[in-house]
């Protein structure tokens, strides 16, 4: 599939995920890859602290917008810009739209903002995705990208508009929800990229997942993504000794013992994370677009750019509809 | 300092704590296991465990009451499932002046979203249960697995944060109307609240009123439960284990946790790096990298590569754990390898046991 179709299917995507599976830096790749790809984008994210802006060399992220890599150069990149959101800004933001600017401050400062979200629990979640929702509409990038909380809270999170109907019953929070489920279900305009890992426990989580977002939300699903998956290394299966002999050269003492042994935790793990793919296949009729485990401890810009590029070949080998 | 298995064997607390992701939830699991191979009477405190361990467990839902499981060991294994909502209505009802009042706030719908909702309730529901456990003399260590918190601060901070909220002066202007001078206040109270009103709906606040003023008189109970609870967190007897992962950014979180627990004047007394890439053999990476650079398209070559890679990987896992290390200091700190497989089952267990806590 072309990236550029790909990435303009929906404004909206919103990926999520287990905790530690590694939705943020699915979050940049999937920026870069639509930037590579000519589209503008914009990395939405919830929980403050994260580790967005190192992966593009830069420092921390305010509520306003921050360019993380500039559009044009040679290749026509699209510009990927970010931002956060918190409920207390989006609580701001949403009264000074509706007039109410005089009482935000102290809804905020009193503490009547935790007591208002406790009597109408979700009102937080809408406050953020009617936010996001307002940004969509404004059409502020050609893709925008929800780095969304960890998957049970995800559910909670997507799930916020339809339960908050039920509560609020008539004014403009109820408005607001409804929009907000508008666009939650309207699969033009959001899909939910939902990530993993190829192990057990997150795969089976990813599975559960998809299908409540599906049946409780009615949210349109992308094709799912899995990380951290051991790239083959042709030579493993081969005895470090022969191989060396082969190579007319020798190995120093302890250097056979070391390269079988790492082989074989290779392909060991590569085993088990077939066994996994093949399980995810099987349990749920989604793509798969896999995604390199990076071996290092952090991913800076050279990282991003090697996932952002496995990433667009990746969705070149999607069928045409998906 | 203690080692980690003297902890196991002689504290009366083992607290889990550390983001999200990073093994929190097994660990504590593990523990109790152990602790219970020691002979001793173990009940471990689980939250939202993968499904496969909540039944290997014994786990099938939400019960508040430990469930025991059956095993080759001396001492007790106990486990149970956090029931945020009914460990919380049993708080309202020890602390309830007449079953009435009691009654009247579980029956009211802002009390019902409070279990669900406000911040902070589940990890000082976690503490809640901690804290009851910990009365009963049929157990001899309670280890409990923490709710993932970006800040440590979030959990030991939750019973105060949540009486704050009960207490809060907005809603005590509303529930003690006309007190002379404070009446000009509450005029101006409740002409905030119609506004608010406005947005949210005015059932909304009537049911948050209702429900402050079925509290009334609740708070003192509430607050000196709290600090019981604070001062239980920072009992010589109990033991805050940091789990964490060696990627970049899970030990960052680990050190800010591990700042802020220093703060409150809790140490950390053993730090759990789960996930560790094994190392194979002692060269340095870079030299293993141009080894394999001029041996491109032989499988000697291919192995060079691979073995480059971990060594890379596992050194700078390395380099992030020295500073987590440092901060902790002088707790112990053990490194998990990264498993073949996933922990789902008591085999499982048994098998992370025996990394975690080496004879």
């Amino acid at each position: 599939m072309d990236p550029a179709r790909f990435f303009a299917a929906s404004r909206l995507v919103i990926v999520a995920g287990k905790g530690g599976v590694g939705k943020t830096v699915v979050s940049a790749a999937l920026a870069r890859a639509a930037s590579r790809a000519g589209l503008s984008s914009l990395v939405i994210e919830v929980e403050g602290k994260s580790g967005l802006p190192a992966m593009f060399g830069q420092g921390a992220l305010e509520y306003a917008d921050a360019v993380l890599h500039p559009g044009g150069g040679p290749q026509g990149d699209g510009e990927v810009r970010a931002r956060t959101i918190t409920p207390d800004e989006a609580l701001l933001d949403y009264l000074k739209d509706h007039g109410l600017s005089r009482i935000s401050k102290r809804l905020v400062s009193s503490g009547a903002l935790d007591v208002v979200a406790t009597a109408a629990p979700g009102i937080k979640d809408i406050l953020i995705l009617g936010k996001v929702k307002q940004l969509e509409r404004a059409g502020v990038a050609d893709l925008l990208i929800l780095d969304a909380p960890a998957a049970g809270h995800a559910i909670t999170f997507l799930q916020a508009a339809r339960a908050l109907l039920d509560t609020v019953r008539v004014g403009p929070i109820n408005a607001q929800a409804r929009e907000v489920l508008e666009m939650l279900t309207d699969h033009d305009r959001c899909r939910v990229v939902l990530v993993t890992l190829p192990e057990e426990t997150p795969v089976n989580e990813l599975v559960d997942t998809a299908f409540s977002l599906e049946d409780r939300v009615g949210i349109g699903l992308a094709p799912v993504v899995v990380n951290g998956l051991y790239d083959d290394v042709p030579g493993l299966a081969a005895d470090p000794a022969s191989a060396a002999s082969q190579a007319d050269t020798t190995l120093r003492e302890g250097e056979a013992e070391a390269l079988a042994e790492a082989a074989r935790f290779r392909s060991d793990r590569m085993a088990l994370q077939e066994e996994q793919l093949g399980r995810l296949a099987g349990a749920l009729p989604l793509e798969q677009l896999r995604l390199p485990f990076v071996f290092t401890t952090e991913i800076g810009p050279a990282e991003l750019e090697g996932l952002a590029e496995r990433l667009l070949v990746e969705v070149e080998r999607l069928p045409e509809v998906v | 300092m203690a080692t980690l298995r003297e902890l196991v064997e002689q504290r009366r607390i083992l607290v889990c704590c550390g983001s999200g992701g990073v093994g929190k939830t097994t660990t504590a699991a593990v523990l109790a296991l152990e602790a219970a191979r020691a002979g001793r009477r173990a009940v471990v405190v689980t939250i939202d465990p993968a499904k496969r361990l909540a039944d290997a467990l014994g786990l099938e839902g939400l019960t508040g009451t430990p469930s025991r499981i059956d095993g080759d060991w001396p001492g007790e294994l106990w486990a149970l499932m956090l029931d945020t909502k009914s460990t919380f209505d049993d708080l309202v009802v020890e602390n309830a002046s007449s079953p009435e009042q009691g009654e009247r706030i579980l029956a009211n719908r802002f009390y019902r979203n409070i279990s669900g909702a406000l911040s902070g309730t589940q990890e000082y529901m976690a503490m809640e249960k901690l804290y009851e456990l910990n009365q009963r003399t049929d157990f001899d260590v309670v280890v409990v697995d923490t709710p993932p918190t970006r800040n440590a601060l979030d959990f030991i901070d939750a019973p105060r944060r949540l009486t704050r909220f009960l207490d809060h002066r907005l809603f005590r202007m509303i529930t003690s109307p006309s007190r002379g001078v404070l009446k000009a206040v509450n005029v101006a109270a409740q002409t905030f609240l119609r506004t608010v009103a406005k947005v949210v709906g005015a059932e909304v606040i009537d049911d948050a009123v209702a429900f402050f003023q079925a509290f009334e008189g609740m708070e003192q109970g509430f607050r000196d439960r709290a600090d019981a609870v604070f001062h239980l967190l920072s009992d010589d007897d109990t033991a805050f284990v940091l789990v964490a992962s060696p990627r970049r950014d899970t030990i960052e979180e680990a050190t800010f946790f591990a700042e802020k627990l220093g703060e409150a004047d809790i140490s950390v007394r053993a730090l759990i790096v789960n996930r560790m890439h094994p190392r194979f053999g002692d060269g340095l990476a870079e030299a293993t990298r141009e080894r394999a650079a001029t041996l491109e398209g032989t499988d000697l070559g291919g192995l060079y590569r691979n073995l480059a890679d971990f060594q890379l990987v596992a050194s700078r896992e390395d380099e992030h754990l020295a500073g987590l290390a440092d901060a902790v200091s002088p707790a112990p700190v053990v490194r998990v390898p990264f498993l073949s497989s996933d922990v789902h089952d008591l085999d499982g267990l048994t098998e992370l046991a025996a990394h975690i806590l080496p004879d």
